[in-house]
């Protein structure tokens, strides 16, 4: 998959708590949730996000709450792909569950809000358009891969199940 | 080459002779659970397979975090589960006047025994690992196809050891190893990693104090935090009427590989205190040098708000007299904690002191109700996170700390040391 857009650009460790505070968890409704989508640390986000856009960051993206409400909020939000220099591991496992490209790059050294930025999910590869500058993502693991292509964690259910 | 007690565990659940770090396998789970906010999404994906749970007796609803309920939603949410509890005649299910807070709740009861493989639809399920468990937080999707399937999918992790030695000094308890632990590796230093706890002031150390350690692993990005069983755990599993042949000890090998071998002389340890937004930004606290005023303390939690957490506030709180305009909120973890502190007197204590004592919840620790901090305020908590508006307004600030602690500080308005208050 090909994903060009603008970013948005966040430092280490974003937390769940600040991707989608708790006072907003009384419910799973992704259109809820993304009308308060990085609200303590960006309240301009959720106002001004557009489909396709990308998240870059730093470090340990999506630390702390295992809520998978975070990736719902993002995803539905309309953003198309986050890219982080590492994820914290249960944000990245929710992050493939619900269907959110994620990428580990250091990208975000070389980005400034709303530059543009080209990204080939498959080869990881990720172009910053203002110059040329290509960055590798590392790639997604085999299991992972098989998970995807399979059709998520849901299919994977139906087979071992046998429904 | 030897494995780790994890690998073990791993290894074992998936039908391996053996595993490394970075393999993925596919195991059968012992035990998995969710709350009343990542409950509904994992019961959905149940439902939408039309297929029964794989065992009702593996599988644990709690409804923890924002009961008695705090709102319509949330009372939604927990309508959800009790009508998938009931309509699928699902055991283990705890209403408001039973339930606790998961992570107390679970071993309390006795569903947490050595060499478990447990998944929970919340972060600090690494709890669990305190009684020699492989316990790991999820997504609800995962715990959804777990409930489903009774398997979970693990990339092995790899495990670095934390070797602490000597003794610990006076007031000094898990909460300060594993602040000072998380101060000293960061809040990414255990990232996909295991933190498996050992040497000799670990054999030292209660139960209770574990669970708090292994409790906040996932604040260092762990997968899981560890401690081998040894006669604490069998003493603790004893007391509640589950005997040794009902579970099996594993133990790391001798010539086991860990990825990072860090050890800590407990004896340097003083109290410690996370200063926000962030778990690491740990300090001592003696190297204090400003006041830290403070307008709120919160008691509780799956980190430490349970019966030996009571008595070490109660024991500072004790004639004591919290300042004026201080708001001191204690929350037991269960209703057996509750109970207990109500028996023993702790709850006049309190009282006299001018604390207010909730019903059990998880409440003012993830910001939910029950104590929420207005803009400006800055309240020192035993719980386990310190981020950006995680107690309420973004524009509040929050201190981390044991429960001494913060009930020294409630006395005083101000962070401070209990020997400041236990003359
Ligand atoms: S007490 Fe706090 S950290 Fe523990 S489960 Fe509840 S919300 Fe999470």
């Amino acid at each position: 998959m090909i994903i060009k857009g603008r970013v948005w650009v966040y430092p280490d460790n974003v937390d769940t708590d600040v991707i989608i505070p708790a006072r907003y968890l009384n419910t799973s409704d992704p259109e809820e949730l993304a009308k308060h989508c990085m609200e303590d640390i960006d309240e301009s986000f959720a106002k001004e996000v557009k489909k396709g856009d990308i998240i870059v960051a730093g470090h340990n993206f999506g630390s702390g709450s295992s809520r998978e409400h975070a990736p719902i909020a993002i995803k539905a939000s309309g953003v198309a792909c986050v890219i982080a220099k590492s994820f914290s591991r249960i944000f990245y496992r929710n992050a493939f569950n619900i269907g959110l490209p994620i990428l580990e790059s250091d990208v975000v050294d070389e980005l400034e809000k709303f530059d543009e930025i080209e990204v080939d999910t498959e080869e990881g590869r990720i172009r910053v358009l203002k110059n040329g500058k290509v960055f590798k993502s590392s790639v997604i693991p085999d299991f992972m891969q098989n998970l995807i292509e399979s059709g998520g964690l849901f299919n994977y259910a139906k087979k071992i199940l046998n429904v | 080459m030897g494995m780790t007690i994890s690998q073990k565990i791993l290894a074992k659940k998936s039908h391996r002779g053996g595993v490394k770090p970075g393999e993925i396998v596919m195991a059968d789970v012992d035990l998995a659970f969710a709350n009343d906010i990542t409950a509904p999404i994992a019961i959905d994906f149940v439902k939408r397979l039309g297929v029964d749970v794989f065992d009702k007796n593996k599988i644990a609803l709690i409804p923890d975090h924002f009961t008695p309920n705090k709102d319509i939603n949330s009372a939604n949410q927990c309508k959800i589960m009790r009508d998938f509890v009931k309509e699928r005649g699902l055991p283990n299910y705890w209403e408001s006047g039973e339930v606790g807070i998961e992570h107390a709740l679970l071993p309390e009861q006795g569903f947490v025994k050595p060499g478990m493989l447990i998944v929970g639809a919340d972060s600090h399920t690494c709890t669990h690992g305190a009684l020699g468990a492989f316990a790991t937080g999820m997504g609800s999707t995962d715990v959804g196809f777990a409930f489903a399937t009774g398997k979970s999918w693990f990339r092995v992790p790899e495990s670095m050891k934390f070797v602490y030695k000597g003794n610990r000094n006076k007031w000094v308890v898990g909460k300060d190893l594993i602040l000072y632990t998380i101060g000293k590796i960061g809040v990414a230093g255990a990232l996909y990693k295991s933190m498996e706890f050992t040497g000799d002031a670990i054999r030292e150390l209660p139960m209770e104090d574990r669970l708090t350690m292994c409790n906040m692993a996932i604040e260092a990005g762990a997968k899981n935090g560890i401690v081998e069983p040894d006669d604490v755990t069998i003493e603790y599993l004893k007391e509640r009427g589950i005997e040794k042949d009902q579970y099996e000890i594993l133990k790391s090998d001798g010539d086991a590989e860990y990825s990072d071998v860090i050890e800590i002389d407990v004896s340097n340890i003083e109290p410690q205190v996370a200063f926000p937004h962030l778990p690491s930004n740990v300090r001592g606290v003696s190297e204090i040098k400003e006041d830290v005023k403070i307008d709120q303390a919160f008691i509780g939690s799956c980190t430490n708000g349970r019966i030996s957490d009571l008595r070490e506030a109660a024991k500072v709180l004790k004639g004591n007299k919290i300042a004026k305009y201080v708001r001191l909120i204690i929350i037991p973890a269960t209703v057996e904690v509750y109970r207990q502190a109500l028996k023993e007197g702790l709850f006049d204590i309190f009282l006299d002191a001018g604390a207010v004592i909730s019903t059990p919840t998880c409440g003012p620790c993830l910001g939910g109700y029950m104590g929420i901090l207005a803009d400006g305020e800055v309240c020192v908590s035993t719980s386990n996170r310190n981020f950006v508006g995680r107690m309420g307004s973004k524009k509040s600030f929050i201190y981390l700390a044991s429960p001494a602690v913060a009930a020294a500080s409630a006395v005083a308005g101000k962070i401070v040391h209990p020997d400041e208050v236990v003359k």
